[in-house]
């Protein structure tokens, strides 16, 4: 079926299958690599994507789902003023090793930021428990994040 | 790709009434999709194979929280996240708030719905205990007639529930109390502080007249095949003093209302212990938060 969505502020129309799940739709049709296929059940948060300013986890949405909706994934915020000093944040406190789970912790950091949610360490690890991170041990990032409220 | 969802039928639901007309039509061979945090996984591996999937997680009027004065009502669409951030949920039914914002991860309580918890029906489902406390009600509806049932008789079993296939849960009312709301406590516990799931989890109110127990509502998951209130403990200190040596007492007679299982998380001899541990840190701490200093 054809779904219509807009994706980091642009209209796009994709065929898509019924039991296809967003995440795929996103890497192997629409070429957006930013957003990582980690463990599929929506438990490591590295599949990310911004719904309607929410993050939630595309490979828990069938694309048809999202037919009028409004994505947005790193792609589309490079231009961004609040979301470039959350990334100086990452890099200034090391915050990124392999990368790997960046792009979905960059996202949900992103979104607790411009809706205010973070105001002290505990709110930073509530709102990223949906993130799973291999190789940091969480504190530099906790850390960034924290940072980038100032 | 480690997982595929096999072929499927997929019709997008605009409104209720078209989802009761379909429901009517397909009857067990569909699967409601509501925020499909649930569904998708368990299409995944295999959990079940429907023949066409309902998604309502679109329809707009099943999406609203509207305080009645003695009740909260709750449509059964609303999203997790929208029931932890209400205002209105917070002053009337904090232990909803409390309980709601352990359940899944942010990503998680973005997508998935108050009423898609409940008719998954699993024994850790979150939004079962401070339900089961509120004494909340399920409103179900078809084609042909709506009924009112409470939410204790809706989850039946692992994954089971009271609703007919024709049948939609369309909203969830929790009557709510000023007294009652004073002193409450969620207390979940899990193999790891964030998004996990329940070993143990413990929702408790208390009504306290005169340093006397009035009121008592204890409620747990994950240790019987439903959410369970503990009644034992409940009748045990409505009429008793308020003090901890009777809060020690009542938390041993949980063992009555529990049948916990062994599984992958926890064995059910450890259950059975933290269950008791729970029920009374839970008490303790709801009675705290009403201003009792008491019980060292």
């Amino acid at each position: 079926m054809l779904v219509k969505f807009r994706l980091n502020g642009e209209e796009v129309e994709v065929e898509a299958r019924p039991n296809e799940i967003l995440l795929d739709t996103l890497r192997l049709k629409l070429n957006v690599r930013s957003v990582k296929r980690g463990c599929e059940k929506g438990e490591c948060g590295a599949c990310t994507i911004l719904l309607n300013g929410d993050p939630v986890t595309s490979c828990l949405i069938l694309t048809p789902q999202v037919e009028g909706s409004e994505i947005l994934t790193v792609e589309g915020l490079e231009e961004d003023q609040e979301f470039k000093k959350l990334v100086d944040s990452f890099v200034s406190e090391g915050a990124v090793q392999c990368g790997y789970c960046t792009p979905g912790f960059l996202l949900t950091a992103y979104a607790a930021l411009s809706k205010g949610k973070i105001r002290s360490v505990d709110d930073a690890k509530k709102y990223l428990e949906g993130n799973l991170c291999r190789c940091t041990g969480y504190n530099k990032i906790i850390k960034a994040v924290v940072k980038a409220v100032s | 790709m480690f997982y595929s969802i096999p072929e499927v039928e997929y019709i997008r639901v605009s409104n209720l009434d078209e989802a009761l007309q379909l429901l009517s039509q397909y009857g067990p061979e569909a699967k409601i999709l509501a925020g499909g945090t649930d569904l998708l996984v368990d299409l995944k591996v295999g959990r079940c194979r429907p023949k066409v999937i309902l998604d309502m997680s679109g329809v707009k009027d099943l999406r609203y929280i509207i305080d009645d004065g003695d009740k909260i009502r709750i449509g059964a669409l609303t999203k997790v996240q929208e029931v932890v951030e209400s205002p209105v949920v917070k002053a009337k039914a904090p232990l909803l708030t409390e309980a709601l914002s352990e359940l899944g991860s942010w990503q998680v309580r973005c997508m998935a719905t108050v009423g898609g918890n409940l008719c998954n029906a699993s024994p850790a489902a979150d939004s079962a205990p401070p339900l089961l406390v509120h004494e909340a009600k399920a409103k179900l509806t078809s084609k042909q007639k709506t009924r009112t049932i409470k939410i204790e008789e809706l989850i039946t079993g692992p994954r089971k529930t009271a609703l007919q296939s024709s049948e939609l849960l369309c909203e969830v009312e929790v009557p709510y109390d000023e007294e009652l709301t004073r002193a409450y406590s969620y207390i979940k516990l899990g193999r790891r502080n964030a998004f996990t799931l329940s070993v143990v989890s413990v929702a408790v109110a208390v009504k306290v007249v005169n340093e006397r127990f009035k009121d008592v509502r204890v409620a747990l998951n994950s240790v019987a095949p439903t959410p369970v209130r503990a009644r034992s403990v409940e009748s045990f200190l409505v009429g008793n003093a308020v003090r901890r040596e009777r809060v020690e007492e009542a938390s041993e007679l949980v063992l009555k209302d529990i049948m916990p299982i062994s599984d992958v998380r926890a064995s059910a001899e450890y259950r059975r212990h933290v269950s008791k541990v729970l029920v009374r840190d839970a008490l303790i701490r709801a009675l705290r938060r009403s201003g009792w200093v008491g019980g060292g």
